[in-house]
């Protein structure tokens, strides 16, 4: 038990929060716990929490991915030029999205591997290639979206359960048996220590392009699901995406520094941030005032994450 | 014995104008224990990562098997059986004991997927041939234990990939009494079966019991390669040194002449890596701490200087003037480029760094004062610098080691903690570094020196102290601080280390 703490108490601890926000939202929700409310609210999420699965990954490898919200804000725009028409159309329409994400991400990947510059600022710069593309693609919001399947995705299934919880499950399913294979474990040890996953034989180049492009994958689904909430694209939705899924990954226990990362932690550190939002809003807080409680959030987490500095034997260490 | 297995030809590796290893001839035979000795810096390591396939060579070539290989990544290397135990471990801090044992080539399930239930049989395996089966939980995590099991992991994780050379450099020192005799155990039964073992330590007990055959390496150069037991420890000594001590250091001091104590550190220890260290430093004297690298050298000097945290015992520093607490002391870092300079600032700021309060006024400088101070350094250090706007990036790797000096000279502190001072730079700049601190020692100043070069200890220091496992083994002055002293009591030969006595038992 103590080992299974030592290792999910981070996690647990946001799931913890996100829990009691929930229970405090439904309380003082006008229509209480109903599908529709709980609907509403995990959609609301959505977007942010496969955002936030994308950059866990890449956080795990110990780099970061400054142009995920500029890839979802591409993916949106091409939605909202493909998603729609004949069954088969939307299909390929989606695939095409996604593919197109996928490609952004492997190419940050390629960048950052095979350029040997700094994640922060390849991302940054690619970030802005894409935020351009976007524009280029649907220079003013608009567009649209097949109205039919876009409801299946935002309504429930079988009127019993939210389509979103699927969503955000089946990402982060997605996540799991990767890490089961050579080249996703090779990431986790990439990030934990890069030299002795190389001196051990691991593909850790190909590792790291891989986590790049799993966040451009994770980052279109985002844009895919922007677009059936608005039916429509939005060249200028990307910044406060990039940033709030490092927020969620942050709050969700996963560590800047790489090697350890939790999925599940990073979901729920996106669905608390978009739940502090609803409470704003019903509290009749002034919606203005929303980063100033995120920021809040986001110090705590972080503070908690320095708790290891009581712990350190040598004082320069202080300094790593 | 079998045939050459491993053989090379003219092999040399090249750094920038450094040569680590220079055009060596060697050959070692399958079912051998094969011991690879020699000094710091002989060439060792870099012997072993070419072979490994970390680092690639400047010339010559590499035979297994009577086959020229080229490996260019470790991968090719345990690919053609070469596998090497490194001494900076290889093992990844946040996976499970079993998934490292099995991380290069993991056991995978019908659908690619890596199989944890295999890989937690092949790791228990593993650990069962190695006779440490019941010591190791190769579900837990390898950051939760202790470096003896984490080495215990990475000679697993070696084994598992069916080695035909196995390298161990120094895969020994970190384990415990009752995991080295397992370890022993089984390297012999690796032998038997026909793998060659390279074994680099500085453990001589341990190359006795071991060894059939012995390589002493020297300057990058492969000196003499002869049976286990043909040489007395003497002779061995004699062969890894094998150098006069050059002339380049200055008179040293009549001990007659030093002051009073400036630093009294008693009783000294932190968490496992220093036990009970007790010596006092005179004023007038130089005393180095010598001894293997990383047996807890450094670690003294952090603790004298407050960096460690949890430090026992206590330290007592004494002024100019002879009261208690009031010295002022400095500590020279061992890395210039990441612990003592400014890289890309000029070479005055990088010199001005620690006088600050000399040349200011409510806090702020004043740059023509500034200036002279800085201008002053760099006369009183003979220092070779142009232009003192220059960035101290460009300067050469012995005069950059001048502006580390000189920024903590001008603070004037009563005691000088140096951490290889000299590592790395030209003899004529070392000269005059050697010329520096016997001026500053014979004007009253106490000075600590950690050095990695036995030359050095003997040649400049009034006294060393040898440190072994975080003791000091030995304190060697006058007639008795010579080489084969110095490396007797590095390696403790004539003393049985406890490790060893409870291994034998």
């Amino acid at each position: 038990m103590n080992v299974f703490l030592a290792r999910h108490g981070r996690p647990l601890i946001s799931i913890t929060i996100l829990v009691l926000l929930f229970t405090y939202f439904i309380s003082i929700h006008p229509r209480g716990l109903t599908l529709g409310v709980v609907t509403a609210w995990s959609n609301q999420g959505t977007a942010l929490a496969l955002l936030a699965v994308g950059q866990t990954i890449v956080v795990m490898s110990r780099g970061i991915d400054l142009s995920i919200g500029p890839i979802l804000a591409l993916s949106n725009c091409v939605a909202s030029h493909l998603v729609d028409g004949t069954p088969a159309e939307i299909a390929l329409g989606v695939v095409a999205v996604v593919l197109v994400g996928t490609a952004c991400g492997t190419l940050n990947g390629l960048v950052v591997v095979f350029g040997r510059l700094q994640a922060i600022i390849a991302t940054l710069a690619t970030g802005a290639i894409f935020s351009g593309l976007a524009l280029i693609v649907r220079p003013i919001p608009g567009g649209s979206i097949d109205a039919a399947f876009a409801d299946v995705m935002t309504w429930t299934v079988a009127d019993t359960i939210p389509a979103a919880f699927l969503v955000i499950a089946g990402s982060a399913l997605i996540w799991y048996p990767i890490r089961k294979t050579r080249t996703g474990r090779t990431i986790v040890a990439a990030g934990s220590l890069e030299n002795a996953a190389y001196a051990s034989g691991l593909p850790v180049r190909r590792a790291k392009v891989l986590a790049y492009a799993l966040s451009g994958f994770f980052a279109s689904l985002g844009g895919l699901y922007i677009g059936f909430q608005t039916l429509s694209g939005d060249p200028s939705i990307g910044l406060s995406y990039t940033l709030n899924s490092i927020a969620a990954v942050v709050i969700g226990g996963t560590a800047l520094t790489g090697g350890v990362g939790y999925v599940i932690g990073s979901i729920a550190g996106a669905l608390i941030l978009r739940t502090i939002g609803s409470l704003i809003f019903f509290n009749g807080i002034d919606p203005l005032a929303q980063p100033f409680f995120e920021g809040m959030v986001l110090l705590s987490a972080v503070a908690f994450g320095s708790l290891r500095l009581l712990r350190i034997t040598h004082r320069l260490e202080m300094f790593k | 014995m079998g045939d050459p297995i491993l053989e090379l030809s003219g092999v040399g590796k090249r750094y920038g104008g450094i040569v680590a290893l220079d055009s060596v001839d060697f050959k070692a035979r399958s079912g051998s224990i094969h011991a690879i000795l020699g000094e710091n810096g002989a060439g060792k390591s870099t012997l072993m990562k070419l072979l490994a396939g970390t680092i690639r060579p400047s010339e010559g070539q590499m035979k297994v098997d009577g086959a020229p290989v080229d490996f260019r990544s470790p991968t090719e290397a345990a690919r053609a059986g070469v596998v090497c135990i490194f001494q900076e471990l290889s093992v990844i801090p946040d996976l499970s004991v079993a998934a490292n044992v099995c991380l290069a080539d993991p056991p995978r399930t019908r659908f690619g997927l890596i199989d944890r239930t295999r890989q937690i049989q092949i790791a228990r395996r593993i650990f069962a041939d190695m006779g440490v089966g019941q010591d190791i939980d190769v579900d837990a995590r390898c950051s939760e234990l202790p470096l003896s099991k984490r080495q215990l992991v990475e000679i697993a994780k070696a084994l598992v990939r069916n080695p035909r050379i196995l390298i161990l450099d120094e895969a020994t020192s970190a384990l415990t009494a009752s995991d080295v005799q397992p370890v022993m155990r089984l390297l012999r039964r690796l032998r038997d079966q026909g793998v060659l073992i390279l074994l680099i330590s500085h453990r001589m007990h341990e190359i006795d019991e071991l060894a059939d055959t012995c390589s002493v390496f020297r300057n990058g150069r492969h000196v003499e390669t002869y049976r286990s037991g043909a040489r007395t420890d003497q002779q061995v000594v004699q062969m890894m040194i094998g150098r006069p001590i050059e002339q380049i250091y200055p008179q040293k001091s009549d001990p007659a002449t030093f002051g009073p104590t400036r630093l009294l550190v008693d009783r000294l220890s932190w968490t496992d890596r220093l036990k009970n260290i007790s010596f006092e430093l005179r004023a007038g004297e130089i005393v180095g701490l010598g001894g293997l690298d990383g047996q807890g050298q450094q670690e003294i000097l952090e603790a004298v200087s407050g960096l460690l945290i949890g430090v026992e015992g206590t330290v007592t520093l004494h002024g100019g003037d002879g009261t208690t607490g009031t010295g002022s002391f400095a500590l020279v870092s061992e890395d210039r480029k990441t612990g003592g300079l400014f890289l890309p600032l000029s070479v005055g700021r990088n010199l001005t760094a620690t006088g600050q309060g000399a040349f200011s006024r409510f806090g702020i400088v004043d740059r023509k004062r500034e200036q002279a101070y800085a201008r002053g350094l760099v006369d009183k250090l003979q220092i070779k610098v142009g232009d003192l706007d220059s960035a101290v990036e460009t300067l050469s790797g012995g005069n950059q080691q001048k502006v580390v000096l000189a920024k903590w000279l001008a603070v004037d502190p009563d005691i000088l903690l140096l951490i290889d001072p000299t590592r790395g730079i030209d003899v004529g700049t070392k000269q005059e570094i050697y010329r520096l601190l016997r001026d500053l020692a014979a004007a009253g100043k106490a000075i600590l020196i950690y050095s990695t070069d036995y030359d050095e200890l003997i040649g400049l220091c009034d006294r060393a102290l040898i440190v072994y496992d975080g003791q000091i083994a030995a304190s060697l002055e006058g007639a008795a601080l010579t080489e084969e002293n110095i490396l007797s009591s590095a390696l403790r030969l004539g003393v049985t280390s406890p490790a060893m006595q409870e291994a034998r038992a």
